[in-house]
């Protein structure tokens, strides 16, 4: 297990050379099958004119991006204006240092975990370096400038925090199973079966978990901070080429790497019925890799399909949804889990368990708004996100 | 080549950083560039706790400081220095009394780290330590910070009720 | 232990450099033509109305709070998270109890909470 030091350190750099630029080719492959998907789910071709379908088209974009110009407006705050694209990417870049892509792999001797740091706290890294991704955004909103830029900041930035607490709440269940905050011991401790794998133990948890990172990563059906039609893209509306760039992929880095957590926390990592194991040293090494990216491209063809399917939240109702829904739900779902296996020790008890509870909770809070609600709802004209983000008194 | 060599030099580079990012937030004009240099400080100072291997402590820093409480600093500061570009202005009297807080939180500083023990530094013998955070569940559990553990749910409570109320008379005041 | 944080250090060094070759190559590449409109506040193409930093609701002010106060509970029960399986075998009923009074009592406070409106949107 030890490695000596210049062993760690050159693996270390050969392993972050490979996943930066999988995570690189990954976004590329991403806004390629965001704009395949969509067509074919509207019916239609999508890009199809960069080499054969379409396939160069996202090395076409980012030739672009460096080629537009770097313009800076009058109005902006320099010094934060330019960093804020890189505070949003750097985080989204480092935050993949704790994911385990795979088992580990036997090179020249050498045992090497497949995974850039296995530190003891990491999940809890995860959600700090997250928690770093709302500075990207409201401080590229605040020093555009823009009206359409600070009420997109501040929305994305609230909401942010919000689903925050669902993402840290959502995982207390499994980690109490678990025993352990790192990535790797959490992804073994589910073993190999699917009826051991988190999500089937911890369902209302796993979804709670699923809508926070789609609403982390400002998704449709949340986007209400760059929604096109009322705040032009919200925060980075004064932003172009490069800077614009770095952005967009630093969404979509969030979104890879999302999946990747989502994937080693919820569906068993790099496992799947002991095919892992097959194979020698440096092969199951390989299997266990390829295994983890199909789930992980799973999870992220979800992403898009979710995106054609739902139409997209009002602010109200997205404030509603995390703090009168997610979070009762998930509170739950540790207070149910921690009964449960007190009581019985038995893993299917305590899925089945915290499912009914979920319903029964959600039922709850649906009839207690149901109830409050309606005749305030039908008196009121006018939309309330109006009145709740650009209050008429400035 | 030796890890110590290398770990000092980071420690040192995680020191200025914390350092000079504080020296900023007090002498820089514009008040969200001054918020700025704080995140940076509060993020150096999560560096400084992993090399005190408090792991945990490092990584509640950046969760609780810089993606809560610093959250809220900014917020405060666009809501309020809006269009005014507010200036922040010193008078003599603030530098004097501020000084003298100064001094005396030095002197205070200055006394708790002579009347601490001699201390080595944490042995660093690779990978053999436990996990700080399962230290502390157990000393949570153990009934030894049971009852502070306790109290602080109060004291979170307390919070949320002063939190609920500021939130109830905005909503009294708009209608 | 500390040297598990190695290759996040040099991680981070990566990023940071990475993100500043992208911010300087296209600084370099790009062409500069700039003109007034180009340089002025986006606004749907109309003139710029008044300043964009102007005071907006305190709504984002209290939720930011709101979160604090729940942050710091998430934050508390890690520790309990973690060695709850192995307190579960021997003292099982006192980690529940212990975590059931914490978790109440700020549920309590949650409840409260909703019932005054604070975390009603509108």
């Amino acid at each position: 297990m030890e490695l000596p030091l210049h062993v760690l350190i050159i693996s270390s750099l050969i392993k972050i050379l490979i996943v930066v630029h999988v995570l690189l080719i990954g976004v590329m492959a991403m806004i390629l099958a965001e704009r395949k998907v969509s067509g074919w789910i509207q019916d239609r071709h999508g890009p199809n004119r960069v080499g054969p379908w379409g396939i160069l088209q996202p090395i076409a974009d980012g030739i672009k991006f460096f080629l537009k110009e770097d313009l800076i407006p009058d109005h902006v705050d320099k010094p934060i204006y330019v960093l804020a694209p890189a505070i949003l990417l750097v985080p989204a870049l480092i935050i993949c240092a704790v994911v385990p892509f795979g088992s580990s792999i036997t090179v020249a001797g050498y045992e090497i975990p497949l995974q850039i740091a296995d530190i003891n706290i990491g999940i809890l890294y995860v959600l700090a370096i997250t928690s770093l991704g709302v500075y990207g955004v409201v401080l590229g909103a605040w020093a555009s400038n823009n009206k359409y830029s600070l009420l997109g900041g501040l929305r994305s930035s609230a909401q942010m925090i919000s689903y925050e607490l669902t993402l840290g709440l959502a995982i207390i269940g499994v980690l109490m199973l678990s025993g352990s905050l790192s990535l790797r011991e959490i992804a073994i401790a589910q073993g190999a079966n699917i009826w051991n794998w988190n999500f089937l133990i911890h369902l209302p948890a796993f979804l709670a978990f699923t809508t926070a990172a789609f609403a982390e990563t400002n998704r449709l059906p949340f986007d209400l901070a760059e929604a096109e039609q009322e705040l032009v893209a919200g925060y980075h509306t004064e932003y172009s080429s490069m800077k614009f760039a770095m952005y967009f992929m630093a969404e979509y880095m969030n979104m890879i790497v999302g999946s990747a957590v989502a994937v080693t926390l919820f569906l068993g990592g790099w496992h799947l019925f002991g095919l892992e194991n097959l194979g020698g040293p440096f092969w199951s090494g390989v299997i266990s890799i390829a295994i983890f990216s199909a789930k992980t491209a799973l999870f992220l063809f979800v992403f898009i399909w979710v995106r054609w399917t739902l139409p997209r939240f009002r602010y109200d109702q997205l404030m509603n949804l995390g703090w009168k829904f997610l979070l009762p739900v998930a509170l739950t779902s540790i207070v149910v889990t921690a009964i449960v296996w007190i009581g019985t020790q038995s893993k299917l008890l305590v899925g089945v368990c915290n499912v009914v509870a979920a319903s029964v909770v959600v039922a709850i809070v649906a009839s207690t708004l149901a109830m409050r609600r309606e005749p305030e709802q039908i008196e009121r004209q006018e939309p309330s996100f109006m009145k709740g983000s650009s209050s008429g008194r400035t | 080549m030796e890890f110590a060599g290398i770990k000092s030099l980071i420690f040192y580079a995680f020191a200025l950083l914390t350092v000079a990012s504080a020296v900023l937030v007090v002498t820089v004009r514009n008040i969200v560039h001054a918020a700025f240099s704080l995140m940076i400080t509060l993020f150096g100072v999560a560096g400084l706790y992993v090399f005190l291997q408090a792991d945990f402590l490092a990584a509640t820093q950046v969760i609780v400081y810089v993606g809560g409480i610093l959250v809220l600093i900014l917020f405060g500061v666009m809501m309020t220095s809006g269009r005014l570009q507010m200036r922040i202005q010193i008078e003599r009297g603030q530098l004097i009394l501020g000084g003298l807080v100064a001094l005396l939180i030095l002197l205070l500083l200055f006394g708790v780290i002579s009347n601490t023990p001699h201390w080595e530094g944490i042995k660093d013998d690779g990978s053999t330590l436990e996990p700080t955070t399962r230290t502390i569940g157990e000393m949570i559990m153990q009934g030894e910070f049971l009852l502070p553990f306790e109290v602080v749910s109060i004291l979170l409570l307390v919070a949320l009720i002063g939190a609920a109320l500021i939130s109830r008379k905005e909503v009294r005041d708009e209608e | 232990m500390l040297i598990d944080y190695l290759p996040i250090l040099l991680l981070l060094v990566f990023a940071i450099g990475f993100a500043a070759i992208n911010l300087a190559l296209s600084h370099l590449l790009g062409p500069k033509k700039p003109t007034p409109s180009k340089l002025s506040v986006y606004e749907s193409g109309v003139q710029p109305v008044g300043n964009a930093r102007q005071r907006f609701t305190i709504r984002f002010d209290l939720i930011a709070m709101l979160f604090i106060i729940f942050d710091i509970e998430v934050v508390f029960l890690y520790p309990w998270a973690i060695v709850f399986k192995k307190f579960s075998e021997s003292s099982g009923y006192f980690i529940l109890i212990e975590m059931l009074v914490f978790i109440g009592i700020l549920f309590l406070g949650y409840i409260y909470a909703w019932k005054k409106g604070g975390l009603t949107w509108d």
